[in-house]
Formats: C-alpha cells, sequence, structure tokens
C-alpha cells in the first residue's frame, strides 16, 4: 500500500517534471526541471532496494551534472538562456520518430520475459558493488576507468590550446 | 502507523532543533565570536547578555515587505532558498546523535549526507539566476564552481575513513572508533582535508566568494527579502551545523565522551557529548572566519584542484597499503 503510493507519487513527479524538461520555452527551467526527475528516479531505486544506487544518482546526476548543464547555458548564453531556441520547424519529423521508437520500446519490453523471481539482495550493497568490480567485472571496470582518464586528458588539452 | 508517526516526529523534532538550536543560536554566537575575536563586547540589550538579539531579529524579519525584484523569476526566485533550506535538513536524517538516537541508519549514510548536501549548489545557483541581477548571478556561478570543486576533496576523505572503517553508516563509524593506531596518519591528514573543504562547502571566510561583498554585494542573495533570506539564512547554519556534526561522527568519536555523565543514562551522555564537540567544531569554524581575509576566486580553486585533491588521492592510497600492510 505505502509503496503503491510512494510508486504513483514518484511516477507523478517524474512525468510532470520530464514534460516541463521538454516543453518549456526556457533553457533554464529545463535544466532545472530535470533534477526532480532525476530525484523521482532515485526515489524508484530506494522502493526497489538499490539504496546506493539511488545516492550515487543524486550525487552524481541530480548534484553535479545538471549543476553543469545550467553552468554551460549561464556561460555561453549570455546567461538568460531566452535567446536559445528550444524548437524549428522540423516538430512534425521529431514527432513521428518519438512515436516510432516510443512503440518499439513499448513492444520489446512488453515481450520481453522478465525474471519474475524473488530473490533477495545482499544485505550491504555497496560492497557487493565493490566486490563484483573487482572480481567478475574487473575487465569492463578497468576499461571504463581508462576511458574516463583518456576523457579528462582530452577535455584539459582541448581546454588549454589556446596557450 | 507506527512507522509514520515516527517519520512525522523526527521531522518536527529536527526541524526544530534546526530552527531554534542551529539557525538562531549560531547567528547569536556568531556575533559573540565575532566580537570576541575583535575585542568587542557584541550584543548585549536584549534579553541577558544579548541572548535573545536573534529572536527579536527574526521577528523584525517576519514583519517586513516582501519584494519581488523587477524581472525575477517569480517561480524559480521563489523556490531557491527552499532547496537550500531543505537540503540542508536532508542531512539531519543520518546524523548520530548518540547510541539508538538517529532518524535513520542508512546502509550508504555518508554518501547520502555528501549528496544531498550536494542538492544545495541547485538552490543557489537558481536564487543567483532567477534574481535578474548580475552580481546575484555571479555569485551563484562562483558557488556552483567552488562547491563542485570542494566536494572531491571532501568526499575522498569521508572516503579514506570509509575505506578504514569498510562501512558506509555513520553509526558504525561511530562504534569503530579508535580506529587502529597504525591508520593514524592517514585519517589525521583525511580530518585536515575534510576541515579545509568543509569550510569551502559552507561558503564560509577565508573561502566565501559566492557572497564577496566588496565585489559582489551579498552574492547570490542580493535581492532577498527578509523571509526568505532567513530561509537562505537557516540553510548555511543548518549546513555548516551539519557538517560540524559529521566531522565530529567521523574524526572525534561521535557520542562518545571521555568520560561518562553520572546519573543520566547512555543516550542523554551521548547526546551531550555530541553536542558539545559539535558546538566546539562550529566555534572553530568561527574562528577562522573572524581570522582570516579572504582568498581570491582562482587561488581557491587552485587550492582545491591542485593541493587538496591530490593530497587526499594520496592519503587515500595511504589508507589502502597501511590497512594492507596491517595484514
Amino acid at each position: 500500500m505505502a509503496e503503491a503510493v510512494a510508486f504513483y507519487g514518484l511516477t507523478a513527479v517524474a512525468l510532470g517534471a520530464s514534460l516541463m524538461v521538454v516543453l518549456s520555452r526556457n533553457m533554464v527551467h529545463a535544466a532545472v526541471s530535470l533534477i526532480p526527475v532525476l530525484l523521482a528516479i532515485a526515489g524508484y531505486y530506494v522502493l526497489l532496494g538499490a539504496e546506493f544506487l539511488a545516492a550515487i544518482q543524486i550525487l552524481i546526476y541530480a548534484g553535479a551534472i545538471t549543476v553543469l548543464i545550467l553552468f554551460v547555458i549561464l556561460l555561453t548564453e549570455g546567461a538568460t538562456g531566452l535567446r536559445v531556441r528550444p524548437r524549428n520547424e522540423q516538430v512534425p519529423l521529431g514527432a513521428i520518430t518519438c512515436l516510432v521508437l516510443a512503440a518499439l520500446l513499448i513492444a520489446v519490453l512488453t515481450r520481453t520475459p522478465w525474471p519474475q523471481t524473488r530473490s533477495s539482495l545482499p544485505e550491504y550493497n555497496p560492497g557487493a558493488v565493490g566486490e563484483s568490480f573487482l572480481t567478475a567485472y574487473v575487465l569492463p571496470f578497468e576499461a571504463m576507468s581508462l576511458l574516463i582518464v583518456a576523457c579528462l586528458v582530452g577535455a584539459i588539452v582541448v581546454a588549454r590550446r589556446e596557450e | 502507523m507506527a512507522e509514520v508517526i515516527r517519520i512525522v516526529l523526527s521531522v518536527v523534532i529536527v526541524f526544530t532543533f534546526v530552527a531554534v538550536g542551529v539557525a538562531l543560536f549560531l547567528v547569536l554566537m556568531e556575533r559573540k565570536v565575532s566580537a570576541w575575536v575583535q575585542a568587542r563586547i557584541g550584543p548585549r540589550h536584549v534579553g541577558p547578555y544579548g541572548a535573545l538579539q536573534t529572536v527579536a531579529d527574526l521577528l523584525k524579519l517576519l514583519q517586513k515587505e516582501h519584494i519581488l525584484p523587477a524581472g525575477a523569476d517569480r517561480l524559480m526566485f521563489a523556490a531557491a532558498p527552499v532547496v537550500v533550506a531543505v537540503a540542508a535538513l536532508l542531512s539531519y536524517v543520518v546524523l548520530p546523535w548518540g547510541p539508538g538516537v538517529i532518524v535513520r541508519d542508512l546502509g550508504v549514510g555518508v554518501l547520502y549526507f555528501t549528496s544531498v548536501l550536494s542538492l544545495e549548489v541547485v538552490g543557489i545557483l537558481t536564487a543567483g539566476w532567477a534574481s535578474n541581477n548580475k552580481y546575484a548571478l555571479l555569485g551563484g556561478l562562483r558557488s556552483a564552481a567552488q562547491m563542485v570543486s570542494y566536494e572531491l576533496p571532501l568526499g575522498f576523505s569521508i572516503l579514506t575513513v570509509a575505506t578504514i572503517t569498510g562501512t558506509l553508516s555513520t553509526v558504525r563509524m561511530v562504534e569503530a572508533q579508535p580506529y587502529p593506531w597504525y591508520t593514524y596518519p592517514s585519517v589525521i591528514v583525511a580530518g585536515l582535508v575534510f576541515l579545509v573543504a568543509a569550510t569551502a562547502e559552507s561558503n564560509r571566510i577565508p573561502f566565501d566568494l559566492p557572497e564577496a561583498e566588496s565585489e559582489l554585494v551579498a552574492g547570490y542573495f542580493s535581492e532577498y527579502s527578509p523571509l526568505r533570506f532567513a530561509l537562505f539564512q537557516l540553510g548555511e547554519y543548518g549546513s555548516l551545523f551539519a557538517t560540524s556534526a559529521l566531522f565530529v561522527t567521523l574524526f572525534l568519536g561521535g557520542w562518545r565522551g571521555p568520560f561518562e555523565l553520572p546519573l543520566v543514562g547512555p543516550v542523554v551522555d551521548g547526546i551531550f557529548w555530541f553536542l558539545l564537540k559539535t558546538y566546539a567544531v562550529v566555534f572553530f569554524f568561527m574562528w577562522v572566519r573572524w581570522t582570516y581575509p579572504r582568498f581570491r576566486i582562482d587561488q581557491l580553486l587552485n587550492v582545491s584542484w591542485k593541493l587538496l585533491l591530490p593530497v587526499s588521492l594520496a592519503n587515500l592510497l595511504l589508507a589502502g597499503l597501511l590497512i594492507a600492510g596491517s595484514g
């Protein structure tokens, strides 16, 4: 019961704020509306028992990425966010693409046989995550780390080119 | 049902404590400490020794006119101070006040703490933008740059303690203290990095560039009229107290005192020592604020990226080596 109330509440927030992101004519409003969406998704993670993922979601997406997006808008658009045109002539084309994509996703998601077993989660979430990073998934994990380091170095090189 | 009552009670108690014991009291304490540092007397006319000065100030703030600046973004202007205050209040969920006295002992405690405090910057940034004022906007942008930069060393120093204790839960971190003697070099460095980064995170001198009054009027809250200004103060002092409390939890033994108080039982004893230590750390932050001059913005960011971040990373490695070396 309580879970259902929480789920529908979170869904209402997520959908409402998502609509704001897409429909708002002001870039800054759209960027700020992204935060409730991300927080609501963190709420879903909590409902599913993935506290660690929820905390990371808030820390990285809601707290850092959106701030970065806001920063970019404020520094590049004369700090108003009003001059950017969020829409152009290609609205019909975009709508068709969205509908096709949505139909495809719904078809795939409803036909996939999802595992329905109620297996219990490990008691201590972050420990299990770290454990699997350094045992079963050590190769993808190291590859990701390498990729991130490459991105960081690349960003610094691009940013310092003018000197 | 019991859970709902528990939640409502916790919210009421925490909010009352933050409003009265933290915001009102810390503003008074700040004025008294600044007076002490500058060899003045400070507020002394309202109430005994001026103790009711901030209450009088608050009553005055509540009566004043609410002003919306021309061209301000109405909704975001109103929402920003609430975001700042709520983000600060949310962090109190995982503070362990005493043995068993905690709103919720989350398995991801310290991670939760840093993540909700990082939401504060969203409120500050939108406040600066929505005010339609160049000084406010500059203050908001500086604040965002500063808080995002200092989050990293803060996070790494917390992570060092998490590596040593093997947990993210605040309660278990207190229970794990005193830490094994061979980890002390690493713990001390982590504590120092935490102190510096926490000063910057709570936007206080010498790191108060977001509201540097000689350049930016009052930074991101220049345009705010009384009631919302009071909410910003609530958020600011609320997060100052919360970070001090986290410092006590991670490095100063939390609710454990050097000796047990007679006759009161473990809970009151725990709360007493926890509050005593936290207010002592808050006093330290105030002492620093009224003693040192302000940094310049580039110096500030250099301290974070070129000094604190490498040091805290090396320290994390050191902690791992110390633990591995001890077997």
